[in-house]
């Protein structure tokens, strides 16, 4: 894989139609131009949900690009893209669901202290019971398809809002962290493996934990991580896009109750929902676990807020009904960028914080009155 | 899937008398907890046939749209299809049976765009087993016939639905209703939120509907619409049947006199007349009609306004 073709805009997704009559569909206003004047083009694009995540993942590339202070002008170099990717990654694997989700009309704030639990899990099993280590990403992802699973039906059933339920969840999953690996481990905040060899680690870190496309630019090479990012987004923009649930995703978070008048199964479609943004924080958890071989008990605390912000920053609204999934992949790109440009150009890393909240301020302002715009006007 | 089940539908249906009705309510009643809102009532359809259902506000009109549509089961007599005795228990039974009902929310998601709108709940899809997926272009196309063959005229099948005009997508609406094989339609208050002109394509759209041979149900408290595109005409008032007439033998005065319950229209209009002495004749005068703005976005009924008809009606 090419590292630098990958950088800023991914052709792959919802890029400008490569070929075929018809784009991705990734919005739900989302369609071919079809013709027409470069007014109704504009309106066309406009009217796109991740049109704003793309004009500002560009405008964050050229900033740093700008203000690149090392020696070697690593921004551009495999160096670069490897570093603010691999960050990316771990943001993008879990924006794409939330993302998906805040589409859908729901919120998951466990998201966060989910992949810090599933980094746990999979240390207990494989570092403090010796199980097969491929056993363990199976249990990890069943449990975190369950976790899904119940905070998907506590919220259709009890019509709690989800904030609360997941926040909740949140809590839960912290205590059970902090409180669950001082219990095992004696007073430690984190488990790591011990010295002996640990049955399928190798071959579930090749898979989850490794790096490939090895150089002499780029000894380390790139983590597989980004593989599994690109993956999740490639599926997250065509189940949206182009299958039946995809429609029911906008349609449950656009107006629950017209949805169900037309046969769209709402909690199904929440709770499957759900269990996305829960099996993806398993995955990320697998794989921070397999990446360093330690689980760190306050891992993932406070994530949720960036998976949040890459997927608003990436059009989906916060009240649903409108998104895109390939935006909320530009948003965690964003925020990559963003961490690793602050590095790179030399500004003390406290302005990570200060960078985001304007980046998540201009995102949503040119988002909202660019859809206003796009709804208002007739093509 | 919607395709086979309205399939076996039209199958049925063809063996039969064709003066069966397509839909009947018979002696149909229904309680909320104490609250009787719909006692004995029937009323049938046949294919070709506009039913108008009149009533005021709170008159059980919504009450027996859901029953008829499968929302709930009635709680006393029966809903029969086709002569035959069913029992709904969702929406979606109901439209299996090709029934199909347009709701006064229209059952449409502003934010999506018209062709997604179109097939939502029935999408087709191509492909198979994890690649079973949304046939986005036959999905497009489709609109965009069906549209057409109803006369609708929607620019741009991309717009999002809540840049549609309120009759725009009540035709959409019931175009949809159409292409997905209904043998009757529901409509739910269609034109109660319209101004003149677009309450005039949506009676349009019901015209053509019956001209394809459905079995229209068309609820309204307004019988200026009902008259000029009904067939047949029933009245509710507080959950009892009033009356049940031919087009020959109700003219549209005697419609207005009968929905809002005769004697208390005629109490009214003398109460209305002695309001001038009363200094209050500013209140009494016509009340504009409900702005276009608010068109289609207005859940409520429009208010029980003492709007007795002008006396030419």
């Amino acid at each position: 894989m090419a590292g630098e073709d990958l950088a800023v805009a991914r052709p792959d997704a919802a890029g400008p139609p490569a070929a075929g009559s018809d784009p991705s569909g990734d919005g739900p206003g989302g369609g071919d131009p079809g013709g027409g004047g470069p007014a109704r083009l504009f309106v066309k694009a406009l009217r796109r949900p991740a049109f704003g995540a793309l004009v500002g993942a560009i405008a964050v590339f050229v900033v740093f690009l700008a203000t690149d202070n090392t020696p070697n002008h690593l921004w551009l170099t495999q160096t670069g893209f490897q570093a603010w990717a691999q960050q990316a990654a771990f943001f993008g694997i879990m924006a794409v669901p939330v993302g998906l989700l805040m589409i859908g009309g729901e919120f998951d704030l466990s998201t966060g202290g989910m992949t810090g639990f599933s980094a746990i899990i999979m240390a207990l099993l494989v570092g403090t019971e010796h199980w097969n280590a491929w056993a363990a990403v199976a249990v990890t992802f069943a449990f975190g398809a369950a976790v899904g699973l119940v905070n998907g039906l506590v919220v259709t059933r009890s019509g709690l809002p989800s904030f609360i339920v997941t926040l909740a969840a949140y809590f839960v999953f912290r205590g059970l962290s902090v409180g669950g690996v001082l219990k095992v481990n004696h007073g430690s905040t984190s488990i790591g493996l011990t010295g002996t060899r640990h049955p399928g680690m190798d071959s579930a870190r090749d898979v989850f934990g490794g790096s490939f496309a090895h150089s002499s630019a780029l000894p380390a090479g790139y983590q597989t991580a980004i593989l599994w990012f690109v993956g999740v987004t490639l599926l997250g923009v065509w189940v949206l896009g182009r299958t039946r649930f995809g429609n029911w995703v906008f349609a449950v978070g656009g107006d629950a109750d017209a949805a169900r008048r037309t046969g769209v199964p709402v909690r199904r479609t929440k709770i499957l929902l759900f269990m996305g943004t829960s099996t993806a924080a398993a995955l990320v958890g697998v794989i921070s676990f397999l990446q360093t071989r330690t689980a760190v008990s306050e891992q993932g605390v406070g994530y949720e807020f960036y998976y949040i912000i890459a997927a608003v920053v990436g059009g989906c609204l916060l009240t649903g009904g409108h998104g895109s999934a390939f935006g909320a992949a530009l948003g965690a790109c964003i925020i990559g960028m963003a961490f690793q440009g602050v590095i790179y150009s030399g500004w003390d890393s406290s302005w990570n914080f200060t960078f985001l909240g304007v980046i998540l301020f201009l995102a949503v302002a040119v988002n909202t009155v660019t859809h206003r715009r796009a709804m208002r006007a007739r093509t | 899937m919607t395709a086979t089940g309205s399939a076996a539908a039209e199958a049925a249906d063809v063996s039969g008398d064709p003066r069966t009705p397509l839909l009947a309510a018979e002696a149909v009643g229904k309680y909320f907890g104490s609250v009787r809102a719909l006692h004995d009532v029937s009323l049938s359809v046949r294919a070709g046939q506009v039913m108008c259902v009149l009533g005021d506000n709170g008159a059980g009109k919504s009450t027996l749209i859901k029953i008829l549509s499968g929302v709930f089961p009635p709680d006393a007599g029966q809903v029969r299809v086709n002569g035959e005795a069913v029992r709904f228990h969702s929406p979606r039974d109901a439209r299996a049976a090709g029934i199909a009902t347009v709701f006064q929310d229209l059952a449409m998601v502003p934010l999506m765009a018209v062709w997604r709108n179109f097939f939502l709940g029935s999408e087709p899809t191509k492909g198979w087993g994890p690649w079973r997926r949304f046939d986005v272009p036959a999905a497009r196309e489709q609109t965009r016939a069906a549209l057409a063959a109803m006369g609708v005229e929607v620019r741009d099948p991309d717009q999002p639905a809540g840049t549609l005009s309120g009759g725009e997508r009540q035709s959409v609406a019931i175009a949809r209703a159409v292409h997905f094989g209904a043998r009757v339609l529901i409509l739910d208050e269609p034109t109660s939120a319209l101004g003149v002109k677009q309450a005039g394509a949506v009676l349009r759209r019901v015209a053509q509907a019956r001209e394809r041979g459905l079995g229209v149900v068309f609820i309204t408290h307004n019988p200026h619409h009902a008259h000029p595109v009904g067939d047949r005409f029933v009245v509710l008032n507080r959950g009892r049947l009033l009356g049940d007439y031919p087009k020959a033998e109700v003219t549209r005065p005697e419609l207005v006199r009968l929905m809002s319950g005769g004697a208390e229209l005629d109490a009214l209009s003398h109460e209305l007349e002695r309001i001038p002495g009363t200094g209050l004749e500013p209140e009494s005068g016509a009340e504009p009609p409900p702005a276009p703005a608010a068109a289609g976005q207005t859940r409520d009924e429009p208010r029980p306004r003492a709007d007795p008809p002008p006396p030419g009606a």
